[in-house]
């Protein structure tokens, strides 16, 4: 890793870590009578082994100019490796919670594992972590291959990759000592929040400058998507966290914003962050790989234009249907639902673009588990967005808000669109990033494909009929005009789903186990192959990238 | 750029632009996406039109139907009371008794008594009644304060150690940690408080120190619990003689109930319930048992 920076990207690398090790020292001393100190340890800790390991290889021969007309694909490596870390770890935080629904006593009476704790180091690791990573790392490759063009310096994507994994570290770990600022996606306090734009900026300008660099006449559609995803999670990001701490001694804070207005916001935020986090990215994701291990062209460019605007445009709308019925004024409401109305259309043209592209290859999709983890990422994708707009309908919504019936939506999307996606474009990516034949095992991909399709379904039927039932029950009334149930009584209905959920849980858990193992075979074990055809940007344009 | 390629899959023309061997088809947009896009469109646009919908300055667009949330809620409010007033009324005016006589109302009781019950008492008492460790049992006919539907609802108006006014008061106190006892006189106050209700637990040789303990009691405790240790239900002091107990019964739990002392809470629901779900909890509860009184 450190053999492939030059000189004084080394110097710049001790330079950072040593400065996040001195902004870690001082939150240590200012933070003393404060859990800061935890935070300012550890990133004191973080910015050492950061410098340690720079400074350990810093005599290492530098690289040659050779290496400018080759891609960089080292950080996409780290990145894959990361984001399957965190996807084990994450999910099995939420076969926890989901177990502590069932099985509350299984906190063991510890103030850390108590379900408000670990939640939010579910949804963290899995939508920062699993889904960060995987997103930081497909980037990086996408916009090298559909630019045909290296990325400008080695420093900077090392710099956004361990930097994120730091705020992921300091979001999680702060969690489970009382750290939050208690909003939902958006749990972090104002120091990792602070942290991450500074990250987030650094990943915008390398895409750019990256995209730049292209020799490519034309920005492919996948660079549409994952430039809006790091453009807009900037904004919202900023937005939402823009907040007031105690002092700079304490990891506390206030957000400026208060009332209906925090509310609008942090929904403003946590609907985009499903919009162009969780969909935007993933589908520059899809964009690429799909077509790629299908070998077929993309079904409509036209389509993916009316997506790709629709997409952004009416997304920005439609945060206020997580707030119908409630103190935000009626009108809020009324947009909110119409505009995700009118993100249908949009939403299926992209799922449809991709899944009839898959026309004359679906051969292949019967053959190649890897394949069919896309295709069933796309028809996730329709399913969920069609529910999303369904949902956003306020009669439907005061039968669906606060039930089961919202979990199972968000995991229909989690589950069946993002971590099917990720998982069918890693089985692409792996073998010809790493140059081996093949992945370790096709027939570990089939058995994660069935594990990861059927703890999915076994999932969302279990939330959609726990969510359903409890909807009912809320509302249901007597002749006399009184409830018909107690709040208890639709606890003990939703029982065995929970059990049940867990159980489709697990199941998912284990497939992502066997795919870490079989990534990580593939890099071991399976030999290198003797041709992959050429993987390089245009060597005539090579004295151009050797500035 | 300008070569003109044809997909042999679908006969279309490629975009001509070729990214690390992606192409893209020149494929129109199919009209059901466009038509399907149009009639979302519609519908929005409709909707804005009947309802409230766009900010204008300091107010929005009201909309056709005149429909508003704060108006919505406040007329369901209105309609649900004159629905429930029918049988309400009633409640809240006739006494128990006149209730109790009355199949139709206490039906009602029942019903919404369960609701009631399971979304402001279960928590403690279980959702059957039947309490839990350290919680009480209301379906064992055995009453701190008396078990009849006025007593229960006093009990619930006032609490027990609660925050209100008339709150009933009562508090076991820590003969042990405070003193009042040593360890040997809580021991024996304990076993013969225990063999009140095991018979086969006076055998010879525990038979000296019950005795003893027997003399305990009645200096210290029986002030409350009664010399005949059957309790006094104007100062909530349980009887021990029955097998019936909050915090357990077995000989150890005992001596920590001496030691320690207890003082439960029973909340007050003055202000949280109305006059007539207090007496519907009243019946419901006291329908749990098997009667007394």
């Amino acid at each position: 890793m450190v053999s492939t920076l030059t000189r004084s990207e080394r110097q710049a690398a001790i330079g950072v870590s040593v400065l996040v090790a001195i902004c870690g020292l001082a939150f240590a001393a200012l933070g003393r009578h404060d859990v800061l100190e935890i935070h300012g340890f550890l990133i004191l800790a973080f910015g050492l082994l950061c410098a340690f390991a720079v400074i350990n290889g810093y005599y290492e021969p530098e690289p040659t100019d050779e290496r400018l007309a080759s891609y960089y694909d080292a950080p996409i490596k780290a990145g894959i490796a990361l984001s399957m870390a965190w996807a084990v770890f994450a999910l099995f935080i939420g076969v926890w919670v989901a177990s502590l629904l069932a099985w509350p006593n299984l906190t063991f009476d510890q103030a850390w594992a108590s379900f408000g704790r670990l939640r939010p180091v579910h949804t963290t690791g899995i939508i920062f972590g699993f889904g960060g990573n995987a997103l930081i790392a497909t980037s990086f490759h996408v916009m090298q291959r559909t630019s045909r063009a290296r990325m400008p310096d080695q420093f900077s994507a090392w710099f956004v990759l361990i930097g994120f994994n730091l705020f992921c570290l300091l979001s999680v770990t702060g969690y489970l000592v009382g750290v939050t600022q208690s909003k939902e996606y958006a749990e972090a306090e104002w120091y990792a929040d602070i942290w991450l734009v500074i990250v987030w900026v650094t990943y915008f300008i390398l895409y750019v400058r990256t995209i730049a660099r292209r020799k490519e006449p034309h920005i492919y559609v996948a660079n549409w998507y994952f430039l809006a995803f790091i453009l807009v999670v900037a904004i919202l990001h900023i937005v939402n966290n823009i907040a007031v701490p105690v002092s700079l001694g304490h990891a506390k804070s206030y957000p400026v914003w208060s009332g209906v207005q925090d509310a609008m916001v942090q929904w403003w935020y946590g609907h985009n962050a499903v919009a162009f986090f969780l969909t935007a990215g993933f589908l520059g994701m899809l964009y690429y790989y799909l077509p790629v291990r299908a070998q077929r062209p993309i079904f409509s460019y036209r389509l993916s234009i009316l997506s790709f605007w629709g997409i952004t445009f009416f997304y920005m709308w439609a945060g206020s249907h997580h707030l119908h019925y409630t103190a935000l004024p009626h009108w809020v409401q009324t947009l909110g639902m119409t505009f995700s109305v009118m993100l249908l259309v949009p939403s299926w043209a992209s799922a449809g673009n991709a899944l009839l592209t898959l026309n004359g290859a679906w051969h292949r999709v019967r053959d190649d588990a890897t394949l069919r983890f896309m295709m069933v990422a796309a028809v996730f994708y329709g399913l969920s967005t069609f529910e999303g707009s369904f949902m956003a309908i306020r009669p439907v919504n005061s039968l669906s808000h606060y039930t089961d019936w919202t979990v199972g939506h968000v995991h229909a999307g989690a589950l069946g669109w993002v971590a099917l996606i990720t998982f069918g474009s890693f089985y692409t990516l792996v073998p010809s990033l790493w140059k081996r034949e093949r992945m370790y095992s096709p027939a570990l991909v089939e058995v994660h494909f069935w594990l990861a399709l059927a703890g999915t379904l076994v999932y969302i039927f279990a939330m959609w009929n726990s969510g359903v039932i409890q909807g009912l029950m809320w509302r249901t009334y007597t002749e006399e005009g009184t409830l018909a149930y107690s709040f208890i009584d639709s606890l003990v209905a939703m029982y065995p789903y929970y059990i049940a959920r867990t159980l489709g849980g697990l199941l998912f858990f284990v497939g992502a186990i066997i795919g870490s193992y079989n990534i990580w075979m593939t890099v071991r074990a399976v030999p290198l192959a003797a041709d992959r055809g050429s993987d390089i940007p245009d060597s005539s344009a090579v004295a151009v990238a050797g500035e | 750029m300008a070569v003109e390629e044809r997909d042999p899959v679908s006969g279309r023309r490629t975009t001509g632009h070729e990214w690390n061997g992606i192409k893209e088809l020149d494929t129109p947009v199919p009209k059901g996406v466009l038509i399907f896009l149009i009639v979302t469109h519609i519908f929005a646009v409709l909707w804005w039109f009947l309802m409230p919908s766009w900010p204008l300055g300091d107010t929005y667009t009201k909309g056709l139907l005149d429909v508003n949330q704060h108006k919505t809620v406040e007329e369901q409010l209105v309609s649900s009371a004159a629905q429930r007033s029918s049988w309400m009324d009633s409640i809240e005016t006739l006494s128990f008794e006149q209730i109790q006589a009355d199949p139709e109302l206490m039906s009602i009781v029942k019903s919404s008594g369960h609701q009631l019950f399971g979304d402001n008492c279960a928590a403690c008492h279980g959702i059957d009644g039947k309490g839990r460790a350290n919680y009480p049992d209301l379906t064992d006919d055995d009453w701190l304060w008396g078990g009849d539907v006025e007593t229960i609802a006093e009990t619930m108006r006032v609490g027990i150690n609660s925050a209100h006014p008339e709150s009933r008061f009562a508090q076991m106190p820590s003969f042990g940690a405070d003193g009042i006892l040593n360890r040997e006189e809580v021991r024996s106050a304990s076993a013969y408080v225990y063999s009140l209700s095991h018979e086969d637990y006076s055998t010879p040789e525990n038979i000296g120190r019950i005795e003893a303990g027997k003399e305990v009691f009645i200096a210290n405790c029986a002030v409350c619990h009664g010399e005949n240790a059957r309790g006094n239900r104007d100062l909530g002091a349980p009887n021990l003689t029955d097998p019936y107990w909050i915090y357990g019964g077995d000989l150890q739990t005992i001596v920590n109930s001496v030691h320690g002392g207890r003082q439960g809470h029973m909340p007050t629901w003055d202000e949280r319930l109305t006059e007539g779900n207090i007496k519907i909890l009243a019946l419901y509860v006291h329908s749990l048992g098997t009667d007394e009184e």
